[in-house]
């Protein structure tokens, strides 16, 4: 396993929003992701950048590049410093939501990727990691 | 600041979607077309969105939002042109948008526009 290729985007603002999907947009396409596929991770790129920026007061995307038996992969980190989340599990939940969205954002994320992991600690932050294959 | 045109043609208005919105282009938007609704007596509003590469559930909430106040004030809206690899991305996210009316491009969205404004009793030919 070699990872080629590795970055980070910094995410304060909406705007960082915007560029972090234009990112994943563009190494989705290098990796030659199909159509749906390049959808999905930006769709789910964009749902974590945004609860970053908005929940986590602002964070980071650092993204990785994965090879393995042959085929190729893209991983994504967002990371924020931000309150955490106190109750995993109900925010785990489809139509749960702290207030501004439809309570789609994590359970709907997890379903646009293959690998799906987060830590989040109350006061500590919350780190998302994604991961989606050829 | 950034603004997405309202087209008016008629008894409708136009919008077509052709930057990747950040999420105050979008709410700006939502607000301009409900005050246009308002403004100009609009009985149906056509959001196209064929340009739009990605659709989450922020934009997602957006177009429902709009098409909910748009009914409010008498206004139906319907989505068009969303492509195939959105809508598979949209509904694997959970978003099924219901309650939103939509048609594969501009052309069937206006049939469709027509056909429900003359369901509901509303007659456009004299205004």
């Amino acid at each position: 396993m070699s990872a080629t290729d590795k970055g980070e985007a910094p995410l304060r603002s909406e705007h960082d929003i915007v560029l972090a999907r234009q990112q994943v947009r563009r190494l989705t396409q290098e990796l030659k992701f199909s159509l749906v596929d390049q959808t999905k991770m930006v769709t789910a790129a964009s749902e974590l950048a945004r609860n970053a920026v908005i929940y986590g007061g602002g964070g980071m995307m650092q993204w990785e590049v994965l090879s393995a038996d042959g085929r190729r992969g893209l991983k994504l980190r967002f990371a924020d410093e931000g309150p955490g989340i106190p109750n995993l599990e109900l925010a785990m939940t489809d139509g749960w939501t702290s207030g501004k969205g439809l309570g789609m954002g994590l359970t709907g994320t997890k379903r646009l990727v293959n690998d799906f992991d987060i830590d989040t600690k109350v006061g500590a932050g919350t780190r998302v990691t994604i991961a989606r294959w050829t | 600041m950034d603004r997405i045109p309202i087209l008016r043609m008629g008894d409708y208005l136009l919008v077509t979607i052709q930057v990747d919105m950040h999420d105050q282009l979008a709410m700006t938007l939502q607000d301009d077309l409900t005050t246009a609704v308002q403004r100009t007596g609009a009985k149906g509003v056509l959001i196209d969105i064929s340009a739009l590469e990605m659709v989450d559930s922020f934009i997602g909430r957006m177009v429902a939002d709009i098409s909910s106040m748009g009914k409010i004030l008498g206004a139906e809206t319907i989505l068009v042109g969303m492509q195939p690899a959105v809508a598979i991305t949209l509904v694997e996210l959970g978003l099924s948008l219901p309650g939103v009316a939509t048609a594969l491009n501009v052309e069937r969205g206006m049939v469709l526009l027509r056909r429900k404004i003359e369901a509901d009793g509303t007659d456009v030919s004299d205004r």
